[in-house]
C-alpha cells in the first residue's frame, strides 16, 4: 500500500495543498487535471526529484520521504520519455540493471524478458532516434519496469501518440495492471483516465478535490470545475450486442435499454458518452431522424452556468442542457414526464 | 539596394577580411625558401622547441581538464550564489593583456610566494621550468574548454539525469554514463581549442620562463637577436605544425562524432 500524508509544495506561482491518499497494491490511479494543476508536480515528488515542504510518502511501513531518487521503488515514465539517445535499445534496457550490479547472464536475461513483455525483440539493437512513437513509448516502459518497481509512475503516457498507438499502448498498460503492476497516470484527458482507472483524483490548482471510482468521480463532481473539465454527464455502462429484431449492433444499457450508435465494433463493454447539448426534449413523441428516443421523468433541474441541466430518469439518469428559453417554451418542471431524443451519431463510445 | 547587390558588397566586405587573414600566413610561406625550411627542420634547438610546446600544451590541458570540466558541469546544471561573478572571472583571463596575466602568475608562484616556497621545498622552481610554462598556458586557455564543455553539459536534457537517477543511478554514474558521453563532442572540442591556444602562448609564459624556450618565445628570441630573415622560418615551420595539429584533431573529432551519429540511424 502507498499512503501519501498531507504532501504540499510551495512555489512562487502555485502551490501544491496537503494532498493525502492512500493507494491499495495492484490499483490503476489515474490523476486527471489541467495543466499546472500540480499533477505532474505530485509524480515528481513521488518519484523524488522535487523534495516536498512538507508531509510524508510511505510504501507499507517503509516512510520514503527522505530517500534518495536512486534508491525508491518507484519507476518513472516521463512525457518525454528521456530514452538515452547515445544508447541502443538495449543499452538502454540495461542501464538499470547495471546499477543494480547484476550479472552479465542475469542482464541480458532480464532484457529478453522484458523485451518479449513490450514487443520489442526487433528493435534492441536499433538507436532510439530512429524509433516511432509507440516502440519509444514500449521501450521507455521497458526500462522502468526492469528496476521492478513497487509503483510505476506515469505522466502523460499517451499524449505524444496517435489514434492507432494510443490504443496500443493503452492495451498494453491494461495488461500491466491485470498482471499485479501498480500504477498512478497523470493525464488531462478524461476518456484516457475512463477508459484505464480504477480510481480516479482531480486536481485543480494544487488541491485534489475529488478522489473515488472512475465512474463515481465523473458522474458526480463535486465541483463545477469537475463538470466543466470533462464537459459531460452522460457516462452509460453499456455492453454490445447485436439486436435480435433487426439484426444491428446495439448498445444495451444495465438494464437493457438499446441504444443506436455507429459502431464497427461487434461485442465488447464500455461507457457511452452523450452530450448534454445533443439531447432534445419534446412533452410528445415527434418524428425526428434521431435515432434514439427515450421516455422517462424529470428529477431534477439544475441551474448550470449556461442555461439549465434538466436530469430525467429514463431507466438510467440522463441529462440534457437546455437554455432557459427552452425550459419556458416547454414548460417543464420537476416531475414532469418528457420524450429525450439524441442522433445516433452524437454517441462516443468509450472501450474498456 | 536589391538583394544581391547587397550580396555583391557583403561578400567583398567580407572577401578583404578573408584575405586579411590568408595574406599574412601565406606570405611567411611564400617568403620562405626550401632550403630555409629544409636547415630549420634540421635545427635541434627549433625541433626540440616545437616539441617541448606540443607535449607541454598537451598535458597541460589533460590536467586542467581534471578540474575545468566538474567546473563547467556545475556551471551548466547548478545555480549557486555568486554564479555570474564566477562566469566573470572565467572569461576574464581571456580580456586581460596576457603579459599582465603573466607578471600576477608570477607573483603567485615566484620563490618568495607561498606557493614558490612550498614548490621548492620539494625541489621544484615553477620559474624557468616546464610545469610554470603549463601553468601560464593553462591560465590564458582554460576559458575555451570551460565555456566550450558548459555549451556542451547545457544541451544535455536534465531529464535524462532524473531519469537515470530515477533507474537507480548514483549521481556519479549518471554524470558519468549520461551526462558526460552526450557533451562528449563539445568538451573534445573546448580541449582541441585549449590546447590550440596553449601553444601559441607568447605573453604570459615569456615571463614565467624565458628558459626552456617554447617556440612563440623562440621565434622572439630569433627576431630579436638575428632579424625577420632568421624568425621566419621558424614561424613558418611552427605555424605549419600548429595547422596540421589543428587539422588533424578536428577530423578526429568530427569523425567520432560522425561514427556516434551513425549509429543513431
Amino acid at each position: 500500500m502507498i499512503r501519501i500524508e498531507n504532501i504540499s509544495k510551495r512555489f512562487g506561482s502555485f502551490d501544491l495543498n496537503n494532498i493525502s491518499l492512500e493507494i491499495s497494491e495492484g490499483e490503476y490511479i489515474v490523476l486527471l487535471g489541467d495543466s499546472g494543476s500540480g499533477k505532474s508536480v505530485l509524480l515528481e515528488i513521488l518519484a523524488g526529484l522535487i523534495k516536498p515542504d512538507q508531509g510524508a510518502i510511505f510504501l507499507n511501513d517503509r516512510n520514503l520521504t527522505d530517500e534518495p531518487i536512486s534508491s525508491r521503488p518507484f519507476g518513472m515514465v516521463f512525457q518525454d520519455l528521456a530514452l538515452f539517445p547515445h544508447l541502443t535499445v538495449r543499452e538502454n534496457l540495461a542501464f538499470p540493471l547495471r546499477c543494480r550490479s547484476m550479472t552479465k547472464v542475469e542482464i541480458s536475461n532480464r532484457i529478453s524478458e522484458l523485451s518479449e513483455k513490450l514487443e520489442i525483440t526487433n528493435i534492441v539493437d536499433r538507436y532510439p532516434d530512429g524509433l516511432s512513437g509507440g516502440e519509444k513509448q514500449r521501450v521507455a516502459l521497458a526500462r522502468t519496469l526492469a528496476t521492478e518497481p513497487a509503483c510505476l509512475l506515469l505522466d502523460e503516457p499517451l499524449s505524444a501518440l496517435d489514434t492507432r498507438i494510443r490504443k496500443e499502448i493503452k492495451s498494453v498498460l491494461r495488461t500491466l495492471n491485470r498482471s499485479g503492476q501498480t500504477i498512478i497516470h497523470v493525464t488531462h484527458d478524461y476518456q484516457e483516465a475512463i477508459s484505464l482507472a480504477s480510481r480516479i483524483g482531480i486536481m485543480e490548482k494544487g488541491n485534489l478535490i475529488q478522489f473515488g471510482p472512475a465512474l463515481e468521480v465523473l458522474m458526480n463532481p463535486v465541483s463545477p470545475f469537475i463538470a466543466s473539465f470533462t464537459g459531460i454527464r452522460n457516462f452509460i455502462p453499456v455492453t454490445l450486442l447485436r439486436d435480435k429484431e433487426d439484426g444491428r449492433i446495439k448498445a444495451w444499457t444495465e438494464n437493457n435499454i438499446p441504444l443506436n450508435f455507429d459502431t464497427e465494433k461487434v461485442h465488447g463493454k464500455g461507457y457511452l458518452v452523450v452530450p448534454m447539448d445533443a439531447v432534445f426534449l419534446s412533452k410528445e413523441p415527434v418524428a425526428t431522424s434521431a435515432a434514439n428516443q427515450l421516455f422517462g421523468t424529470i428529477t431534477d433541474i439544475i441551474p448550470a452556468p449556461h442555461g439549465f441541466e434538466v436530469v430525467m430518469d429514463v431507466g438510467f439518469s440522463l441529462y440534457s442542457l437546455l437554455t432557459s428559453e427552452g425550459i419556458s417554451r416547454l414548460s417543464i418542471k420537476t416531475g414532469d414526464q418528457v420524450y429525450a431524443s439524441f442522433k445516433a451519431s452524437a454517441l462516443r463510445y468509450i472501450n474498456l | 539596394m536589391n538583394r544581391s547587390g547587397l550580396s555583391w558588397v557583403f561578400a567583398v566586405l567580407g572577401g578583404l577580411v578573408l584575405l586579411f587573414i590568408i595574406a599574412p600566413l601565406a606570405g611567411i610561406f611564400l617568403k620562405t625558401t626550401p632550403l630555409q625550411f629544409f636547415e630549420t627542420v634540421q635545427d635541434k634547438a627549433v625541433t626540440g622547441s616545437i616539441l617541448l610546446t606540443l607535449v607541454i600544451s598537451l598535458l597541460t590541458t589533460v590536467f586542467f581538464s581534471i578540474g575545468a570540466i566538474p567546473l563547467a558541469y556545475m556551471l551548466a546544471r547548478r545555480s549557486f550564489k555568486g554564479k555570474s561573478l564566477v562566469q566573470s572571472l572565467i572569461d576574464l583571463p581571456i580580456v586581460i593583456p596576457h603579459s599582465a596575466a603573466g607578471i600576477a602568475l608570477l607573483g603567485l608562484v615566484s620563490r618568495d610566494s607561498f606557493l614558490g616556497k612550498a614548490a621548492s621545498s620539494v625541489g621544484i622552481d615553477f620559474v624557468g621550468h616546464p610545469l610554470g610554462i603549463g601553468l601560464a598556458m593553462a591560465f590564458v586557455s582554460i576559458p575555451f574548454l570551460i565555456q566550450s564543455a558548459r555549451n556542451g553539459f547545457e544541451q544535455v536534457p536534465v531529464r535524462l539525469e532524473k531519469a537515470a537517477m530515477n533507474l537507480g543511478a548514483s549521481s556519479w554514474n549518471s554524470f558519468r554514463k549520461i551526462s558526460l558521453p552526450l557533451a562528449k563532442r563539445s568538451i573534445i572540442s573546448g580541449m582541441i581549442m585549449m590546447f590550440s591556444r596553449g601553444l601559441s602562448e607568447f605573453g604570459a609564459v615569456v615571463i614565467i620562463a624565458y628558459y626552456p624556450m617554447i617556440t612563440p618565445v623562440l621565434i622572439w628570441d630569433r627576431f630579436n637577436s638575428f632579424g625577420l630573415k632568421y624568425a621566419r622560418p621558424v614561424a613558418a615551420l611552427f605555424l605549419l605544425v600548429c595547422l596540421i595539429f589543428f587539422v588533424a584533431l578536428r577530423l578526429l573529432a568530427n569523425k567520432s562524432a560522425n561514427d556516434q551519429n551513425r549509429k543513431h540511424i
